[in-house]
C-alpha cells in the first residue's frame, strides 16, 4: 500500500482507511470462496487466481485495446464468470467427490494462470488506470478518491451479498443447498444449476475486488498467492461455511496485517506468520473457528 | 516395478552425465518425501498442507550442525529425523483438536510461522540467503548418487513394511471414522501421534539427505511450493499406495526438468499435464492402472491380476467379468 495522503498525520486513520480496504478487499474474496465452499463443498483454491486474471484482463481491455471504462467492466465479468462457470463445469465438478484431487486440481489451475500471465506479460509490475482520480479533503485529511471509491464498493457489494442471500427469494436455494444439499435436493431445488448461480456470483466478487482494488497497488501474476494464504485463513478462522464468520476474520485480518506493517517497522515480512499464529490460537480454544457451523455428513 | 529399480540402479554404469545423476538423485530423495506424505495423508488421512515442515526443518538441523558444530553427515542426518519427529509430535497437537481441512489449513500455518523465524534471526539460521558449504555426502558422485538411491530403497521399503503392518489397519480406521474406533476403545490420540513420529521422521531423513546433496539450504525448503509439490506428486501417482507417490514423483520430477527446454512453457505444461490427468483419474495413476490390470471376483470380492481366468481364491471363472464387475465400487 502506497502513502497517498498528503495531510494525514494521525497513525490511527492510517490504519483504519487501509485496514478497512485491505478488510474489504480479503472479505470480498473470502466471501467467494467460502460461497462456492458452502453450496457446492468444492475448496476452490483458484479463487485468488480468478482475481488476479480480471485484473490482468481489465489491464488488457482497457490499456492495451483502450476500451472505456464501463465496456472494460462489462466485458472482464462476462468473461470471467463464463471462465469460471467453464472451469466449474469441465473440471472442477465432475472430481468433486474426491476433495483432495479437488484441491490439487485448484491449486494447479491457479499455477497455470500466473504462468500464462507471466508468458503473456511479463513478470513486470504493472498499474491499472486510477477510475477516480484526484483527492478529497476530509476534516484533517486527505484522502485520495480512488481509496473512498473502492471502500464503498467493497462494502456496498458485501451488503449487496448479504441481501442477496439473506433478503432476497434468490438466496433461499443458495443457503438451502449450502445447508444440506440431499434435503435441498429432495425439495426440487436444482442443486448443480445453484452451484453453476454461486460459482458465477463467486467470480463475480472476485472481478470487483479486481476493479476496485488493484488500481490501488500494483498488478503482477504473484499477485494471487498473498490473497490465497489469507482467504484459507479467513475462512478457517471464521469457521468453514459460516459467511458472517469469513468476513469478519478477513476484516480481522486485515486489521492485523495493517496495523503490524504501521506500527511494526521493518516487520512487513512478518504479516502472513502473525495471522497463522492468530489462527492457530483461535484454532485451539475453538476448534470449529469462531461462527462454526456443522456441515452434514461431518462430526 | 522391478525393471524400474533395476534401471536406477544400473544408471551410473551406462552413463555417467552427470546431468541425468542429478535429477534421478534428486527424485530418490522427493521419492522418500512424497512417500512419507502418503504415509500421513493416505494412510491416516491427515490431510495436511505444510508437510515441508518436516523436510525444512531437518534440512535446517543438518545443515546448523553440519556448519556451526562440525557433525559429520551419519550423524546430522538422524538427528535431523529426530527434530522431524518432534515436529511431528508439534504437528499433532492441532490434529488432536481440530479435524478435516480445518487440520489442513492449520498445518499450512507451522511452515510460514518457522519461516517467520527464519527470517527474525538472519544471523543465526541465514536467512534469505539461506546456510551453504554443508559437506558432502560423499567424495564421488557416483557414490552420492547410490548413497541416495539405496537409502529411498531401504526408507520406502521400512514405510511399506509399515503401511502393510497391523498398526497402519488402525490408521485406514482413523481416517474411515475416527468416532467408531474410539469406541472400540482404541487410544486414537496415541495411534495419531505415532503417524505423525513416522511420517515425520522419513520426511526429515529426506530433508537431511537433501541438505547434504545440495549443500545449500535455503527457505525455499519450507515453502509453500514445497508442500503443495509433494501432494500433487502423491495425488497424482495415486494415495494410500506408498509405491504410488514414488512413481509420481520419477515421472513428473524428471518431466518437468526435462521442460526446461522450453524453460517458458515449462509450468504451464506441467501444470497442464496434471490438470488432464487428474481430471480424467482423479484417483491417481497407480490407482487407476491397478484398476485396469485387476479385476474383481463376482463371487469372493477378491482381486485378481488380468491375466488370471479363474480367482485365485474361490477358483470361479471371471474370464468374462464384464467391465463394471472389475472396478472395486
Amino acid at each position: 500500500m502506497s502513502f497517498p495522503w498528503k495531510g494525514v498525520r494521525k497513525l490511527w486513520q492510517l490504519i483504519l482507511i487501509n485496514g478497512l480496504i485491505i478488510g474489504g478487499h480479503y472479505a470480498l474474496l473470502a466471501l467467494g470462496f467460502s460461497l462456492i465452499l458452502g453450496v457446492a463443498r468444492v475448496l476452490n483454491l483458484a479463487h485468488p487466481a480468478f482475481y488476479m486474471l480480471s485484473a490482468f484482463t481489465i489491464y488488457y481491455l482497457s490499456q492495451v485495446l483502450e476500451l472505456s471504462l464501463p465496456a472494460t467492466y462489462i466485458l472482464t465479468l462476462l468473461f470471467m464468470v463464463s471462465l469460471g462457470i467453464a472451469v466449474y463445469q469441465l473440471i472442477l465438478a465432475p472430481v468433486r467427490a474426491q476433495t483432495s484431487t479437488v484441491l490439487i486440481l485448484g491449486l494447479v489451475l491457479g499455477i497455470a494462470a500466473q504462468e500464462l500471465m507471466l508468458i503473456i506479460f511479463g513478470g513486470q509490475f504493472r498499474s491499472l488506470v486510477r477510475l477516480a482520480p484526484g483527492t478529497l479533503q476530509l476534516g484533517d485529511a486527505v484522502i485520495s478518491n480512488q481509496h473512498l471509491l473502492a471502500l464503498c464498493a467493497v462494502l456496498l457489494s458485501l451488503l449487496g451479498v448479504w441481501f442477496l442471500l439473506f433478503k432476497s427469494k434468490f438466496g433461499i436455494p443458495i443457503r438451502a443447498v449450502a445447508q444440506d444439499r440431499e434435503v435441498a435436493n429432495l425439495m426440487g431445488i436444482p442443486e448443480s444449476r445453484i452451484a453453476i448461480l454461486t460459482m458465477a456470483v463467486s467470480v463475480g466478487l472476485a472481478v470487483i475486488a479486481a476493479s476496485m482494488v488493484a488500481p490501488l497497488g500494483v498488478i503482477d501474476p504473484l499477485m494471487w498467492l498473498h490473497p490465497l494464504v489469507i482467504v484459507l485463513t479467513a475462512v478457517i478462522l471464521g469457521g468453514l461455511g459460516s459467511i458472517k464468520g469469513s468476513v469478519i476474520s478477513a476484516f480481522m485480518l486485515a486489521f492485523i496485517e495493517v496495523s503490524l506493517v504501521f506500527l511494526v517497522p521493518g516487520a512487513a515480512f512478518l504479516r502472513g506468520t502473525v495471522s497463522m499464529i492468530v489462527m492457530l490460537a483461535v484454532l485451539m480454544f475453538k476448534p470449529e473457528g469462531l461462527y462454526g457451523v456443522f456441515m452434514e455428513g461431518e462430526r | 516395478m522391478f525393471v524400474a529399480a533395476l534401471a536406477l540402479l544400473l544408471l551410473p554404469l551406462v552413463t555417467d552425465d552427470a546431468y541425468l545423476m542429478r535429477i534421478f538423485a534428486t527424485a530418490a530423495i522427493f521419492a522418500v518425501y512424497a512417500a512419507s506424505w502418503d504415509l500421513l495423508v493416505g494412510f491416516s488421512g491427515q490431510t495436511t498442507l505444510g508437510h515441508s515442515l518436516f523436510f525444512g526443518v531437518a534440512a535446517y538441523t543438518s545443515a546448523l550442525l553440519n556448519l556451526r558444530l562440525g557433525f559429520p553427515p551419519f550423524l546430522t542426518i538422524p538427528a535431523g529425523a529426530l527434530v522431524a519427529v518432534l515436529a511431528g509430535l508439534l504437528l499433532s497437537l492441532p490434529a488432536l483438536r481440530v479435524r478435516g481441512p480445518y487440520f489442513s489449513l492449520a498445518s499450512l500455518a507451522m511452515p510460514v510461522i518457522l519461516m517467520g523465524l527464519i527470517f527474525s534471526f538472519p544471523g543465526f539460521t541465514g536467512g534469505e540467503m539461506g546456510l551453504s558449504g554443508i559437506t558432502r555426502l560423499s567424495g564421488t558422485r557416483t557414490g552420492e548418487y547410490y548413497i541416495l538411491v539405496i537409502s529411498m530403497f531401504v526408507l520406502t521399503l521400512l514405510m511399506w513394511k509399515i503401511a502393510t503392518s497391523r498398526t497402519a489397519l488402525i490408521f485406514h480406521a482413523i481416517r474411515e471414522d475416527e468416532i467408531v474406533v474410539r469406541v472400540s476403545g482404541i487410544n486414537t490420540t496415541y495411534y495419531k501421534m505415532l503417524v505423525f513420529c513416522c511420517s515425520g521422521f522419513f520426511a526429515g531423513f529426506a530433508g537431511s539427505l537433501y541438505a547434504h546433496f545440495l549443500r545449500v539450504v535455503g527457505p525455499s525448503t519450507l515453502d509453500i511450493m514445497m508442500s503443495l509439490q509433494v501432494i500433487i506428486w502423491g495425488i497424482f501417482g495415486g494415495v494410500v499406495t506408498i509405491y504410488g507417490p514414488v512413481i509420481g514423483v520419477f515421472i513428473l520430477y524428471p518431466l518437468l526438468e526435462y521442460l526446461r527446454i522450453i524453460p517458458d512453457w515449462r509450468m504451464l505444461i506441467f501444470t497442464g499435464i496434471v490438470v488432464v490427468t487428474l481430471r480424467f483419474m482423479p484417483e491417481g495413476i497407480s490407482n487407476r492402472a491397478q484398476d485396469l490390470l485387476e479385476r474383481q471376483c463376482p463371487r469372493c470380492k477378491e482381486r485378481n491380476i488380468f491375466l488370471r481366468k479363474e480367482c485365485r481364491i474361490c477358483c470361479t471363472d471371471i474370464g468374462t467379468c464384464s467391465r463394471a464387475d472389475r472396478t472395486l465400487n
